[in-house]
């Protein structure tokens, strides 16, 4: 038998002794990542759970998989390694929500779903609106630190996070930020935390500020024939006065762009705002459910042979950004679909009976992404393709100082091995 | 400093760069936190980002610790010089380098003050968010260094909100560029790290910053109340109501009469004067603020005044704006502290506050941003009468002792620099200020960015406040002392 397998077959026994024999299972092939098959899946009750689990891992050199609800696992690299999971899912509980002061604690097994849900009862939210809230945990939402359609108003999930509390390898728990809004004793340390898709610690629990919930919501759409005009809308409307709490451009083809315009507050005020979109539009939009700001999450369907990229340009770029994805695409045979935000991010979604054409338009596309000094990042794809592509695309002089923020946070490469930027 | 040295530093900045004379270098010996001074053995003041390598590159060589410095109005010694180091200014990189106004991005060397941004873009009809009441002075790589506020962070978020890109020099003299312009550009937040790393970090040689729309309509109530626990009543309907202000600032009696002897802004005479500041859509404005004075009102508020036009609302502020500076009319000597409690603590915090102050026979003037908790308590004291210097700084770290066990921060916009570092223990474990010494060696293994602040245990040079000394013509009786 392989040392390996040994180290795995006496981990066992540890981590039983740490979580209990009913918190560890045998891993399926539901629990792959990437075709990368773990032998356990282990899910602890508290933090200090999760940090002796890290801690135990770590001594042992067996790499670890965080997870939450599991919407989120293609993304990134390949994992060099996979021993166990490390699952969230009895850390779901909403700790305090300190309505008065607009804040929450919440551990971060918890679903997006079930927050909202447990906010709504004193009429407040968390102003974000990631992909699936019914399986996405907060955690996994802060290690991706995924962008929806509420940041142009709201800002990043990073700008709502008012505290962090992490479970490290070394078997340390530390909290980083606090419960109020305004704080900048020490460092900031739950920037560096959010988005580092679980390569530094694990994330247990999150304080959030919070939102009132809107008295009304109204989306209004209009459609424009080509990429030029859309994005001269958008630009217009993020120069003038409109206070948009969304702004989007849905195309499957180049002639034909829906912008859609989103406004939340009460209701004389929105009437007010649809009469003034209308000057500036020059038309009369139409009014639209809110199912079109759906469309991102509904570009990430199962499908063997698509690829989904995150592109990130400048507002005025977004034009060109379109024409280049439905150039490129077009040239190449395979159908495109993009769902861009006024702030510059991109979902494009890429189809194709087979690979070959798809790995053309996507080095096309990274090379327009260069020319326009923004980034693209392949989030979901043929597991076949991440052998052939940096999904996370080039770094510049930044990747050293990465890998050293790296060494010091998880020198042994326990957790999520390869998977982030430069294959850290 | 050893003369070899200092020619080698004069032969990359120039004369006009390097200042060494011992009473120019105590120009630098404190920023706005004058307790504290120390002379600097040198100061440079580079002109670029290679300067700035080529400086940071010997420093790193002879393991000479340096300071950045901006404009030096911080209030938590975070530029306080240390003994056999030298300063780093960045004032003359002062250079706004590319305005993208479509793009909602401004491009600056660090030592552009923070008003000039937004003066930079208020013609197109856009400004700089963070409004720290020192912009007009500061700088924004002090701003980037601190993570500053100001008045309208409630809504419109902190420093860290707004930077997207840094280009920065680390302690071996090499240059990364970390962020973009664009937004999430994909590895580790390290834009978001280094903001608020006071100084410990790097130097950032440059900045690409956020700007945004300016509101269609601003406008700016003002209400007064018998106690402050009623004005506070008063925050928490607001916000309770559904609104959120774009401004929300508390001043008590004390400042009140500080800020009547300065600058006269004519506030009603009140034990408790609230602003609120609502911003937006014309119509919406106009709906909102309908509903504030009412609330007010229900409240105990028993006078409202309503400022629209600029310069109405300008006349508002101008108090509230000049309350530190103001309190000197009342007091020799002040001590203001930056402590931060969730909102709904406030009226019992400010209750213990008042208990506090009493007991120690001191006068504590409040100004607070009550939109987000953050407290500026300014205790008031006379250096000259033996032990009450010692008393108020006493009386200030139990204030923030107070407001760590209200679940709060020692520190909302000043930062933990020279001031607080001991304090640190108090709101972190052993275990947090080990994982923010990890992220540190990451950055500056070498320890000589700013090294002395922010973690306790770092004295090295710190003597005691400085006793005052009466020039002669005061002794003689030919001048007097404000």
């Amino acid at each position: 038998m392989s040392e390996a397998r040994t180290q795995v077959d006496q981990a066992w026994t540890g981590l039983n002794a740490i979580v209990g024999r009913e918190n560890l299972r045998t891993a399926s092939t539901a629990d792959a990542v990437d075709g990368i098959q773990p032998s356990g899946v282990i899910a602890p009750g508290t933090a200090q759970e999760v940090a002796q689990v890290l801690r135990y891992c770590d001594s042992a050199g067996l790499a670890v998989i965080p997870r939450g609800g599991g919407t989120k696992l293609w993304l990134g690299n390949r994992p060099q390694k996979a021993d166990f999971v490390v699952s969230t899912e009895r850390l779901n509980r909403v700790i305090e929500h300190a309505w008065g002061d607009m804040t929450v604690t919440v551990e971060a097994g918890c679903t997006i779903e079930n927050l909202q849900r447990a906010l709504k009862q004193h009429g407040q939210r968390l102003a974000a609106d990631p992909m699936q809230p019914e399986g996405a945990t907060v955690g996994g939402l802060l290690a991706t630190a995924e962008s929806g359609t509420l940041r142009i108003r709201y800002g990043a999930i990073r700008d709502l996070v008012l505290g962090v509390e992490v479970a490290l390898p070394d078997g340390s728990v530390v909290k980083a930020g606090g419960k109020v809004v305004k704080n900048v004793a020490g460092y900031d340390l739950t920037k560096l935390i959010i988005g580092s898709l679980g390569t530094l610690g694990v994330i247990t629990r999150a304080v959030f500020r919070l939102h009132p919930i809107p008295a009304a919501v109204a989306t209004y759409s209009t459609l424009l024939p080509t990429a030029a005009e859309a994005s001269r809308l958008v630009l217009a409307i993020l120069d003038s006065h409109l206070v948009y709490t969304g702004l989007q451009i849905r195309a499957q083809r180049a002639d034909q762009m829906a912008v859609d315009v989103r406004f939340e507050g009460i209701p004389e005020s929105l009437q007010d705002q649809f009469v003034k979109l209308s000057q500036v539009a020059g038309v009369q939009p139409s009014e639209s459910t809110d199912e079109v700001w759906m469309a991102r999450q509904k570009l990430f369907t199962l499908a063997n042979s698509s690829v989904i990229s995150k592109c990130s340009v400048l507002p005025a770029q977004i034009g060109s950004l379109c024409d280049a994805v439905f150039r490129q695409a077009g040239l190449a045979g395979v159908t495109a679909t993009l769902v861009a935000q006024g702030n510059g991010i991109a979902e494009v979604r890429l189809d194709a009976s087979a690979p070959q054409p798809l790995m053309g338009v996507l080095h096309a596309l990274r090379e327009e992404l260069d020319r326009l000094e923004g980034t693209m990042i392949v989030e979901q794809c043929p597991v076949s393709m991440k052998e052939e592509l940096d999904v996370w695309g080039p770094l510049q002089d930044a990747l050293p100082l990465m890998q050293r923020i790296k060494q010091k946070f998880d020198p042994a490469r326990t957790l999520n091995p390869g998977r982030f930027v430069g294959a850290i | 400093m050893d003369t070899r040295l200092v020619n080698e530093f004069r032969s990359i900045v120039g004369d006009a760069g390097l200042v060494a004379g011992a009473e120019q270098l105590r120009t630098y010996e404190c920023d706005g936190l004058t307790l504290f001074r120390v002379a600097p053995d040198l100061v440079l003041l580079p002109s670029s980002a290679q300067e700035t390598q080529a400086i940071v590159k010997i420093c790193h060589r002879e393991r000479i610790p340096f300071v950045a410095r901006g404009s030096g109005t911080g209030l938590s010694g975070g530029a306080l010089p240390i003994k056999g180091g030298v300063v780093i200014s960045l004032t003359r990189m002062n250079r706004i380098l590319e305005i993208d106004v479509p793009n909602a991005r401004v491009v600056v060397e660090p030592g552009v003050t923070n008003a000039a941004i937004t003066a930079a873009v208020s013609a197109h009809g856009y400004f700089y968010a963070p409004d720290p009441a020192s912009q007009v002075v500061c700088t924004v790589g002090g701003n980037v260094a601190e993570n500053s506020g100001g008045v309208h962070c409630f809504k419109y978020g902190v420093t860290t909100t707004y930077i997207m890109g840094l280009e920065v020099v680390l302690s071996d003299g090499s240059l990364v560029r970390l962020g973009g312009k664009n937004m999430d550009r994909p590895g580790y937040d390290a834009v978001g790290a280094f903001v608020g790393s006071e100084g410990n970090f790097g130097i950032a040689t440059k900045i690409t910053l956020r700007i945004i729309k300016k509101p269609e309509t601003t406008q700016t109530l003002m209400a007064a109340f018998n106690s402050i626990s009623e004005a506070g009543s008063a925050v928490s309907s607001v916000i309770a109501s559904g609104m959120l202000p774009a401004g929300l600032e508390i001043m008590d009696r004390l400042a009140l009469q500080a800020v009547e002897a300065a600058v006269h802004p004519n506030y009603p005479n009140c034990q408790a004067l609230l602003l609120v500041e609502l911003d937006g859509s014309t119509r919406e404005v106009e709906l909102l603020m309908e509903k504030v004075g009412p609330i007010c009102k229900s409240c105990g508020a028993w006078e409202i005044r309503l400022a629209k036009t600029e310069a109405e609302r300008m006349a508002v502020w101008k108090g509230r704006k000049a309350a530190f500076a103001s309190v000197g009319r009342i007091s020799p000597n002040y001590l203001v502290q930056d402590g931060v409690i969730p909102r709904t603590a406030l009226p019992r915090v400010l209750g213990e506050v008042e208990r506090l102050s009493t007991e120690a026979g001191m006068r504590v003037a409040n100004v607070f941003h009550a939109g987000d908790g953050n407290l500026h308590p300014l205790v008031l004291y006379d250096r000259r009468i033996e032990g009450q210097e010692q008393r108020a700084m006493t009386l200030a770290e139990d204030i923030l002792r107070l407001c760590v066990e209200a679940g709060g921060s020692i520190t909302g916009e000043h930062g933990i620099g020279e001031e607080k570092k001991h304090f640190m223990p108090v709101m972190f474990s052993e275990a947090d200020l080990n994982a923010m010494q990890r992220l540190r060696s990451a950055f500056d293994p070498y320890q000589l960015c700013n090294p002395t602040k922010m973690f306790p245990g770092t004295d090295a040079t710190f003597q005691g406040p400085i006793a005052y000394e009466p020039h002669p013509i005061e002794k003689a009786g030919l001048a007097q002392r404000y």
